[in-house]
C-alpha cells in the first residue's frame, strides 16, 4: 500500500510468439517501473499459455503484450480467452506494436484493452492503465 | 543523440589537427578505404537497389518480386516470416498465427523453387535476411539454383548469418553460441570452395540500431562481430584471404544525416586497419568493407505516415554520401504493417531520383576534407576504439553476450531515446511536435490473407506425403551424426535439401545435438 492508500498497480510485460524485437516491451516495463507499478517481465517466445499462468501466479493486474509479428489477431483473442477459462475476468489486457488500427479497432471491440501503436507517449499508456484502475476499484 | 560536442557552433582547421590524408583518408579506392572501396564509386556502377520485401506464401512474394524486378529493381532481397526465422516448419503449433505474416512461409526446397519461379538465379543476386538457420535456407536456394540449371559457382548472393547480432539485439536464435559459430564457419569453409560467388556473413549493425543503440554503439558492436568472426574463422584452420573477401556488412541510415556519413567512414577505415595490421590480411579484397543499408524503420512514425518518404528520402542520401555498396529505403507505411505496393514503388523511386536526378553519385566522397565530417569520423572511430577496448576487457563478445553487456547498453540507449522524445529533447515531427489533433489514417494498408496459414500447412503435408521417407530419415539421421562429430555441416544439409526434408525437421535434428540458449534477463 502507498500513500492515499491506492493499491500498487502490478503488470506483466510480455512478449508473446517468435518474434525477438524486444525494445518497446523492455521500454515500456521501464516506464511502467519508473511509474510506481510492479513489472513483472516474462523475457522472449512466450506462448499464450505459459503468458496467462504467469499472469495469474503474479496475481496482476494488468497483461501488457508487445507484438510486432503481425500475430496480433490470433495472440490477444486466445490470451483473452485463457485468461477467462482460469476465471481471471478482472485483468486489463493492453498492448502495443505493429498493428493496422482497424485491427486496433476489432480487438478492443472484442473487449481487449487499448492498443498502442508506434509514436505512443509511456505516459500514455501509464495514464491508461491508471484510469482503469481507479474505475474498476470504483465499480 | 549525437555524438559531436553539442556545444560546439562550427568546425575548423583545429579540429582536424594531425588528420594525414594519406595515412588517414587515402585516395577513394585505396587504403585505409575511409573514401569509399572503389576509385570510381558510382561513376563506375550506382549502388544496388535492393528492397527488402516477403509476404504470405511463396507465390505471393514470389509475384512481387517481379513488380519490383519490373519497375527497375536491380537486386532481390528475401524477408521470411518469424516461423521460418526461427527454424519452424508451418505446422508447427508455435508457428500459429504467423505464417506468412511479416515475410514469406519457406519450408522446404520446393517452397523456394516457387518463391523464384521465372527468375533466373544464374543472373539476379539475392539476399537473404536470415540467420540462426541460414544455412539451411543457403542449401535450399543452391538446390532451387541447380534445379533451375544454374550451377553453384554462378549464384550470386548473401545470407545474413550473423548470429553474434542475433543474441545482442534481434533475439532470433537457434542454438548456444559455440554451436551457433561453429556452423557459420562451417559454412565459410563450405561456400569458399563451392559457392565462391556467395557473400556468406552480412555482419549487421542495423538491427542494433533499431533496438535502440546509439551510432557509436552500432559501429563498435558491429565491428566487434566481425572481429568475432574473423578470429573463428582463423581458429577453424582458414586462411583469412579465403574467406575475409566474402564478408560484407549491414549499416542502419538514421536521422543525423552527417553523423551517419561519418560512421560508414569510420566503418571502412578502422576494418581496413584490423584487417591488414592485426589479422594479417594480404588481399586488398580483405579490406575493403562492402556494405548495405537500410533506412531507419525505427524512425518512421505512425502519426502523418506520408511524411516518413521524406525522412527516408534523407537518411538514403546519409547512405550514398557514405559510399554504400546497396540500399534498401523503407516504405511509409511500415508503422502500420507490411508496406502496399504503392508505398514500395514510391521507396523505390526514393532511391531512382536520387540515383539519377540529384547528382549526388557524379564526385566520389564529396564531403570529404570538410572540418566536420572528418572530426565527426575521427571521433567515431576514436569512441568505437574505446568500446572495443571495454569488450576485450570482458573477455570477448561472447563473453559480453553471456554477461547481458550488450544487450543493456542497448536497453538503456533505447530508454534515454524515449524519455529524450517525451520531455522534448528530440523533436519527432508529427509525434511530439507540429501534431495535427485531427488527424485520419488515410493511406492504404496491406492485409495478408488469413487462409495464407491454411494454404500453406496443406502445401507443406502434400509435399511431405510424396518424399521417399526412408531417405528423409537416413539423410537427417547423417546429419545429426555429423552434428555430433566435428564435419563440415553443410553438404549434409544439402542432402537433406535434396532429399526434401523440412526446415522444422533439420533444425530439429540439429537441435537435438546442440541444445537451445537462453538469455540473462535484463530490463
Amino acid at each position: 500500500m502507498v500513500e492515499g492508500g491506492d493499491k500498487i498497480i502490478r503488470v506483466l510485460v510480455a512478449k508473446p510468439g517468435l518474434d525477438g524485437h524486444d525494445r518497446g516491451a523492455k521500454v515500456i516495463a521501464r516506464a511502467f517501473r519508473d511509474a510506481g507499478m510492479e513489472v513483472v517481465y516474462t523475457g522472449l517466445h512466450q506462448t499464450p499459455e505459459m503468458i496467462t499462468e504467469t499472469a495469474v501466479q503474479e496475481d496482476v493486474d494488468v497483461v501488457a503484450l508487445s507484438i510486432l509479428s503481425g500475430a496480433h489477431m490470433t495472440i490477444f483473442p486466445r490470451v483473452q480467452t485463457l485468461l477467462k477459462e482460469k476465471n481471471a475476468h478482472d485483468i486489463l489486457i493492453i498492448g502495443g506494436g505493429i498493428i493496422p488500427e482497424e485491427d486496433m479497432r476489432q480487438l478492443e471491440s472484442q473487449g481487449i484493452g487499448k492498443l498502442f501503436g508506434p509514436g505512443t507517449s509511456t505516459g500514455d499508456a501509464v495514464a491508461y492503465i491508471r484510469e482503469w484502475m481507479k474505475k474498476r476499484s470504483g465499480s | 543523440m549525437s555524438e559531436r560536442d553539442d556545444e560546439k557552433l562550427s568546425y575548423g582547421p583545429e579540429d582536424i589537427r594531425g588528420l594525414d590524408y594519406g595515412t588517414d583518408l587515402g585516395d577513394p579506392g585505396r587504403f585505409p578505404f575511409t573514401r569509399g572501396i572503389h576509385e570510381d564509386m558510382y561513376r563506375g556502377r550506382l549502388w544496388t537497389m535492393r528492397q527488402f520485401s516477403g509476404f504470405g506464401s511463396a507465390k505471393d512474394t514470389n509475384e512481387r518480386y517481379h513488380f519490383l524486378l519490373d519497375r527497375g529493381q536491380t537486386g532481390l532481397s528475401v524477408a521470411f516470416d518469424m516461423p521460418t526465422i526461427m527454424g519452424r516448419d508451418s505446422d508447427d503449433p508455435l508457428a500459429q498465427g504467423e505464417v506468412g505474416r511479416c515475410g514469406v512461409a519457406i519450408d522446404s526446397v520446393a517452397d523456394m523453387e516457387q518463391l523464384f519461379d521465372g527468375i533466373p538465379l544464374a543472373e539476379v543476386s539475392t539476399s537473404m535476411t536470415i540467420n540462426g538457420p541460414a544455412g539451411i535456407l543457403l542449401a535450399f536456394y543452391i538446390v532451387a539454383a541447380e534445379r533451375q540449371g544454374a550451377g553453384w559457382k554462378s549464384v550470386r548472393g548473401t545470407i545474413q548469418n550473423d548470429i553474434l547480432k542475433e543474441y545482442i539485439a534481434q533475439k532470433s536464435w537457434l542454438f548456444p553460441p559455440e554451436p551457433s559459430l561453429r556452423i557459420i564457419t562451417d559454412i565459410l569453409a563450405f561456400c569458399t570452395d563451392k559457392v565462391p560467388q556467395w557473400n556468406t556473413i552480412s555482419i549487421s549493425g542495423y538491427h542494433i540500431r533499431e533496438a535502440g543503440s546509439t551510432a557509436v554503439q552500432e559501429l563498435a558492436f558491429t565491428l566487434a562481430d566481425g572481429f568475432t568472426y574473423v578470429e573463428a574463422g582463423i581458429a577453424a584452420g582458414l586462411d583469412v584471404d579465403a574467406f575475409a573477401p566474402r564478408l560484407s556488412f549491414f549499416f542502419n541510415a538514421h536521422n543525423n544525416l552527417f553523423e551517419e556519413v561519418a560512421k560508414y567512414r569510420a566503418a571502412r577505415r578502422i576494418w581496413a586497419r584490423r584487417m591488414r595490421d592485426r589479422y594479417g590480411a594480404k588481399d586488398p579484397r580483405s579490406w575493403t568493407m562492402r556494405f548495405h543499408t537500410q533506412t531507419a524503420g525505427c524512425s518512421l512514425t505512425a502519426q502523418q505516415p506520408e511524411v516518413n518518404i521524406v525522412r527516408t528520402a534523407y537518411q538514403a542520401l546519409a547512405a550514398v554520401l557514405g559510399g554504400t555498396q546497396s540500399l534498401h529505403t523503407n516504405s511509409m507505411d511500415e508503422t502500420h504493417a507490411l508496406p502496399t505496393e504503392k508505398a514500395c514503388q514510391i521507396a523505390l523511386r526514393t532511391q531512382q531520383i536520387l540515383a539519377y536526378e540529384s547528382g549526388v553519385p557524379d564526385v566520389v566522397d564529396p564531403l570529404a576534407g570538410s572540418y566536420y565530417i572528418e572530426s565527426l569520423t575521427n571521433e567515431m572511430e576514436r569512441q568505437a576504439e574505446e568500446y572495443f577496448r571495454r569488450i576485450e576487457e570482458i573477455g570477448g563478445v561472447i563473453e559480453g553476450i553471456e554477461a547481458g553487456f550488450f544487450q543493456k547498453e542497448i536497453a538503456d540507449a533505447a530508454y534515454r531515446y524515449q524519455k529524450d522524445i517525451e520531455a522534448e529533447r528530440n523533436v519527432v515531427v508529427g509525434v511530439n511536435r507540429f501534431v495535427d489533433p485531427d488527424e485520419k489514417l488515410e493511406i492504404a494498408v496491406l492485409k495478408i490473407d488469413p487462409a495464407v496459414e491454411r494454404d500453406q500447412i496443406e502445401r507443406l503435408g502434400k509435399s511431405k506425403a510424396k518424399r521417399d521417407a526412408d531417405a528423409v530419415q537416413r539423410s537427417l539421421a547423417a546429419l545429426a551424426e555429423c552434428a555430433r562429430g566435428e564435419g563440415n555441416l553443410m553438404p549434409p544439409i544439402v542432402a537433406c535439401a535434396r532429399v526434401g526434408c523440412t526446415l522444422g525437421e533439420i533444425v530439429d535434428a540439429l537441435r537435438e545435438v546442440f541444445g537451445t540458449w537462453r538469455e540473462p534477463q535484463a530490463l
